[in-house]
C-alpha cells in the first residue's frame, strides 16, 4: 500500500482514506486514524497544506547524513489530516525564520532520494517535499 | 479474578556509561547479581527472566537474548523472553512480570533490562533509535529523536503561546536540574560531570534539531538494570523493607504525524497513568515523587502535565519555579534522570524502577526525597508509541 501512495506522491498527488463512519481523513492506512474503522474510501487528498510545526537536523542517523543538514517538518492537509516531509527550504533561512514559518502555505510534491539499508522498500526512498507557496 | 499483592525483593544497576569490554549479557549479569544478593532467596527460586532490550541486533549483532542472558546469569533453562518496546522495553516486561506474578502464574522472577549505544557509536545510534519512528513515512523524512521533541517544543511553544527564547530558558532549567542530580549519583553516566550548567551552556551547546541543543538531550549510554519481583506475602518473609507494585498502566499509539496535535499532550500518556491510578486507588496528589521519561528537556515537561500533575501548558512553569525539584512539591529525577544518569534505552524502565525503591527503601543517599512513601515511574517508548506507567510504595494497596 505505501507503494501506492509515493507513486502517486512522485505524480504530485496526495493520496489518503476518507471515513464513512465519522468523515475525517488520514493519510493512505487501513483504517481511519480517528475511529479505527474499515468502513473507508481511497480519496485524493488536497497537495496543499499548512507548516504546523518543523526542526532543522543537524545529526542525522546513518544513511541520511549526507543529507544533513535537512529540516523536517509537519503539514495540516486541507482535509484536517497531517503529513510528515522535508521542507524544500536551506537550513539556515529556515532557523532563521524560525516560528514565523508555522503557519506558511506549501505545496506538496515527491522526490526521491538514495536507499539506506534498512528502509522497508528496497528499490527506492521517496521523500513528501514542501515548497513555501510565496 | 482476585489478584495477588506483589512485592521488589531486590534492584540492581551498573553503572551507566561507556561499557565497551561487556556483552548485552554480561552487563545484564552484573545488575542482576547486585539484586540476587539483597533477595534472600535462592537462584532455584527464580521461575523465569523477562528481559528488555531495543536494538541489540543493531548494536551488538545479537538477537534472540533470552536465553543466553539467562544462561550468564546461571538459569539456564527457565522460560526466557525478550521484550522490546523501544525505551519502554524493560517498562512492558515488568508490568508482564508483574502480573504472571498477581495472577499466579509463577511466584518469583526476575526482570531487566540491558543496552549499549554509547559503545555502538552516534551514527549507527541515531540510526538504531530512529527504528522507533514510524517506519515507512517519518522515517524517509529523516525524522530522529531529538527531532521528534523539537517539533513538539516547536508546536508546544506556538500552542502555548510562550515565546520560543521563553520556553527555551525553562526547557534549560530541566537540563540544568537533572544534570546537578545526575552529577552527584555514582551510578550516573556524567558523575562529577556538568553539575552547575548555566542556561546559557544549555541554549548555546551545539545545535542537534532546532531548537534542542545537546544539554536538551538525553546521551547514548552502555548499562543494565534488574529487579527481582515476588508476591507480598514471600517479600515479607523474606526481607526487612518489601516495595509494593500499586498499579501499572500501558498505552500505545501509532505515527506522530498521525497523533497531529495530540503530541503536545501524550495522549497515550494519560490513559496508561490513568490506569496505574485507578488500580492503585490514588491520584496525582498522593505521589510524593516521580521518575519521568525525560529523553529531552521538553519531554519531561510534557509528561508531567499529561500524567496529571499540572496543567496543559503550565508543565514549563513548574520547573522554572522549582516545584520539581528535590525541595519542590514534587521532585521529579532526583537520581538525573535519562539527561543526567543516562538512558541505555532496554535497561531504562527498570533503572527507574531500581531508583524509586531505593529512594522509598531509603537507602538512596545522593539526593533523598524527605518522608516519601509514594513513587511513580513513566516510560515512553518512541514518538508515544508505547507508554507504560508504574506506582510503587511501602505499604501494601489499600
Ligand atoms: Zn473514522
Amino acid at each position: 500500500m505505501f507503494k501506492e501512495f509515493f507513486d502517486a506522491l512522485l505524480e504530485g498527488k496526495v493520496l489518503g482514506i476518507k471515513c464513512k463512519d465519522c468523515n475525517s481523513y488520514s493519510i493512505l492506512k487501513s483504517t481511519c486514524d480517528n475511529c479505527g474503522s474499515r468502513n473507508v474510501e481511497k480519496v485524493e487528498l488536497s497537495n496543499k497544506g499548512i507548516i504546523t510545526t518543523f526542526t532543522t537536523t543537524y545529526v542525522a542517523p546513518a544513511g541520511y547524513d549526507k543529507e544533513c543538514p535537512y529540516v523536517v517538518a509537519f503539514v495540516e492537509l486541507e482535509e484536517g489530516c497531517w503529513l510528515v516531509g522535508r521542507l524544500d527550504i536551506d537550513a539556515k533561512l529556515a532557523d532563521e525564520m524560525g516560528q514565523d514559518l508555522i503557519g506558511k502555505e506549501v505545496e506538496i510534491y515527491g522526490k526521491e532520494f538514495p536507499n539506506e539499508p534498512y528502509y522497508p522498500d528496497k528499490k527506492r526512498r521517496v521523500v513528501p517535499m514542501f515548497k513555501l507557496v510565496s | 479474578m482476585e489478584k495477588r499483592d506483589v512485592a521488589i525483593l531486590g534492584v540492581g544497576m551498573t553503572k551507566f556509561g561507556y561499557h565497551p569490554d561487556k556483552s548485552l549479557a554480561e552487563l545484564f549479569a552484573e545488575a542482576f547479581f547486585e539484586a540476587f544478593e539483597e533477595s534472600n532467596i535462592e537462584l532455584k527460586d527464580i521461575e523465569a527472566l523477562y528481559f528488555g532490550n531495543f536494538v541489540g541486533e543493531m548494536t551488538d549483532g545479537s538477537a534472540n537474548l533470552g536465553g543466553f542472558v539467562a544462561d550468564e546469569i546461571g538459569l539456564k533453562g527457565i522460560p526466557a523472553r525478550r521484550y522490546e518496546a523501544a525505551c519502554a522495553s524493560s517498562s512492558v516486561a515488568f508490568r508482564e512480570a508483574y502480573y504472571a506474578i498477581a495472577t499466579g502464574i509463577y511466584d518469583c522472577v526476575v526482570v531487566g533490562g540491558s543496552e549499549r549505544l554509547y559503545n555502538a557509536g552516534t551514527a549507527i545510534g541515531t540510526r538504531a533509535l530512529a527504528t522507533a519512528v514510524d517506519g515507512v513515512y517519518e522515517i524517509t523524512a529523516g525524522l530522529t529523536f531529538p527531532g521528534v521533541f523539537a517539533l513538539a517544543a516547536r508546536l508546544y511553544s506556538k500552542k502555548y503561546e510562550i515565546p520560543l527564547d521563553k520556553l527555551r530558558e525553562k526547557m534549560a532549567m530541566v537540563s540544568i536540574k537533572n544534570h546537578k542530580y545526575g552529577a552527584i549519583n555514582p551510578k550516573s553516566q556524567f558523575y562529577n560531570k556538568f553539575g552547575d550548567l548555566k542556561v546559557e551552556d544549555v541554549l548555546n551547546s551545539k545545535m542537534i534539531c532546532s531548537p534542542l541543543t545537546l544539554f536538551d538531550c538525553c546521551p547514548m549510554t552502555d548499562g543494565a538494570s534488574a529487579v527481582i519481583l515476588t508476591t507480598a506475602d514471600k517479600a515479607e518473609d523474606l526481607i526487612d523493607t518489601p516495595v509494593y507494585v500499586l498499579g501499572t498502566g500501558q498505552s500505545s499509539a501509532g505515527a506522530l504525524f498521525r497523533q497531529k496535535e495530540d503530541m503536545i499532550r501524550a495522549i497515550p500518556r494519560k490513559i496508561s497513568s490513568e490506569m496505574a491510578y485507578k488500580e492503585a486507588g490514588l491520584t496525582p496528589k498522593d505521589i510524593d515523587f516521580v521518575e519521568i521519561h525525560d529523553c529531552f528537556t521538553i519531554a519531561e515537561i510534557i509528561a508531567s502535565e499529561a500524567m496529571g500533575f499540572f496543567e496543559y501548558g503550565k508543565g514549563a512553569d513548574a520547573v522554572a519555579e522549582g516545584v520539581t525539584s528535590i525541595d519542590g512539591d514534587l521532585p521529579i529525577n532526583p537520581d538525573g534522570g535519562l539527561i543526567g544518569k543516562g538512558h541505555p534505552v532496554g535497561a531504562t524502565g527498570t533503572a527507574q524502577i531500581y531508583t524509586v525503591a531505593k529512594i522509598l527503601r531509603n537507602e538512596y543517599k545522593y539526593n533523598p526525597v524527605k518522608d516519601a512513601e509514594i513513587g511513580m515511574t513513566d516510560t515512553l517508548g518512541g514518538d508515544f508509541g508505547t507508554l507504560v506507567n508504574i506506582i510503587l510504595g511501602i505499604h501494601r494497596r489499600r
